[in-house]
């Protein structure tokens, strides 16, 4: 279980996060919600030790994760797919899996299974990453990430700009990793597709998580009242 | 001797010049592909290495094993004092762009006073590890030359093996591209930059290492090859392994036919020349990538 405890913290001297606290459990997706700005991806990155933390705590099964240098977090079984991909555009299909492998020592197994999942992937091994399509580049940066074989994924917007098809097959995998036990925090725009996967739903505002609800039996009026749609 | 013999002898002397500046070269354009950062300070790790080879060999009891001695510790140590300025300076500076520069420009200086103090200002001859003499038609020609090619040529080799087809280099190159996502899947990116900038001084001293039994250690030897390894950086075009080398090839072997044929002066001539034309018409460089 991730837990972080009245997090507060920014990029050097600008605070952006401010008292915020969330759980991640096993086998449950938590979408975070918010307006451009509010701080959703700033919290990703802070789990991943790239922010500056002022106070409060990241503990994953009640070890703390914040004092660790940014390197040491992705160790620890926590998977990231960052907004806009961030592929090793360069570097080849292959490589960039390779490098996800590296991160906790995983086998040619691993690879494996994550081709499995996305076959597309295995016919362009050798096609440098920044010219694969979008649908394509967003499956590699899920599958990069899964090759750490997380016990705890971040996903931040993965299905922006993508295609309804593209879309559901993302929305498959994070399905499939919620039944394997996987703690899943999403960043996620669209109110369908937070409907049909979360568990639970914060709503984000100004750098402060400022309501948390189970995703069952939610009607339009948190949305409403906290995104505007 | 006849104008073939000439031409022949024209080109191994560029040959031989290509190698060792190719070496120097592929070490700046490493450090800034990967760290961007303008090493100003590449030509006195260049110095380094020569001098450092000096005093090495002067160590030893003869002149094969000294060289060799110098080959292995000479840019070891200067691989080893460039990784302590990339912790102890570059990193403290954040890899700014800008301070770096400066930072790097101290930093020359103060190894070039350094140089000076502990070895003094004379010009140091490094004896060659051997002295074979091979004779081709119409003039002979130094084999120890020959050598210095052909090691270039195989460490040239396995940076290229070790950038393309290595764990370290996969890392390199992730880096490279994006130290925060590299950060995100456990690459240690301090330790790569350390590692790079190490690498880059390390292979400027070998050049130079290699290059001592031919032309001497001096405290002021830094400043040419600085010059022609910006130069050929900038052809190359920043940061790429493949154009850099071939620059290198193509300096090199201009600037030892062009001055073995015509004065030196027209050479140099030439070679900003051909700067300036890239500069204009191709700033990226001719295989740059990025710009
Ligand atoms: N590297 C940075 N340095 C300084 N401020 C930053 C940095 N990155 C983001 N910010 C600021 O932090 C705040 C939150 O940004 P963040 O990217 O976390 O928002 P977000 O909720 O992910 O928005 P979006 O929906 O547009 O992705 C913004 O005001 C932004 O300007
Ligand atoms: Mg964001």
């Amino acid at each position: 279980m991730l837990q972080i405890e009245g997090l507060t913290a920014g990029y050097g001297a600008v605070t952006v996060l401010r008292e915020v606290n969330l759980i991640a459990e096993p086998g449950r997706v938590t979408c975070v919600m918010g307006r451009n700005g509010a701080g959703k991806t700033t919290l990703l990155r802070s789990i991943m030790g790239q922010t500056t933390r002022l106070s409060g705590g990241i503990f994953l099964n009640r070890t703390p994760l914040h004092n660790l240098p940014a390197h040491e977090v992705p160790g620890h079984g926590i998977g990231y797919v960052p907004q806009g991909r961030r592929l090793f555009g360069p570097l080849t299909v292959a490589e960039n899996l390779q490098i996800g492998l590296m991160t906790r020592s995983k086998s040619a197994a691993t690879l494996e299974r994550v081709l499995t999942l996305f076959p597309r992937l295995r016919e362009r091994l050798n096609q440098q990453a920044g010219t694969l399509s979008g649908g394509e580049q967003q499956m590699l940066a899920l599958a990069r990430a899964l090759c750490l074989e997380p016990s705890v994924l971040l996903l931040d917007e993965p299905t922006e700009g993508l295609q309804p098809s593209m879309i559901q097959l993302i929305r498959d995998s994070v399905t499939s990793l919620k039944a394997e036990g996987v703690a899943i925090i999403l960043v996620e725009q669209r109110v369908e597709a937070v409907l049909s996967i979360a568990d639970t739903i914060a709503f984000m505002a100004q750098g402060q998580i400022v309501e948390t609800l189970p995703a069952q039996g939610i009607g339009p009026e948190p949305f409403q009242r906290h995104i505007g749609i | 001797m006849g104008t073939g013999s000439l031409l022949m002898l024209a080109t191994l002397e560029g040959t031989v010049m290509a190698a060792v500046l190719a070496l120097a070269a592929v070490g700046l354009s490493l450090t800034f592909g990967v760290m961007r950062v303008v090493n100003v300070a590449h030509g006195e790790f260049f110095m380094l290495g020569a001098v450092l080879a000096w005093a090495v060999a002067q160590a030893m009891p003869s002149a094969p094993l000294g060289f060799v001695a110098a080959l292995l510790i000479a840019p070891a140590l200067v691989g080893a004092l460039a990784w302590v300025t990339d912790t102890a300076l570059l990193k403290r500076l954040n890899y700014n762009p800008d301070s770096t520069i400066v930072a790097t420009i101290g930093l020359s200086y103060l190894i070039q006073q350094g140089a000076l103090s502990f070895f003094g200002p004379d010009a140091r001859a490094v004896a060659a590890p051997f002295t074979l003499r091979l004779q081709f038609p119409g003039f002979g020609y130094s084999g120890y030359k020959l050598f210095v090619v052909a090691a270039a040529l195989l460490v040239l080799l396995a940076v290229w093996w070790g950038l393309t087809r290595s764990r370290a280099g996969l890392v390199m190159r992730a880096t490279q591209v994006d130290r925060n996502t590299a950060r995100a899947f456990g690459i240690n990116v301090d330790r790569v930059y350390a590692g790079t900038f190490a690498l880059g001084a390390a292979l400027a001293a070998l050049a130079a290492v290699l290059l001592a039994p031919i032309s001497q250690a001096h405290y002021l030897m830094g400043h040419d090859p600085l010059l022609l390894s910006f130069i050929v950086v900038i052809i190359g075009g920043l940061g790429s392994l493949r154009g850099t080398l071939l620059a290198a090839l193509v300096i090199g072997l201009a600037d030892g036919i062009l001055s073995m044929l015509y004065p030196p002066t027209l050479a140099k001539i030439l070679a900003t020349l051909a700067v300036a034309m890239v500069l204009v018409f191709r700033p990226q460089g001719l295989f740059g990538d990025r710009t």
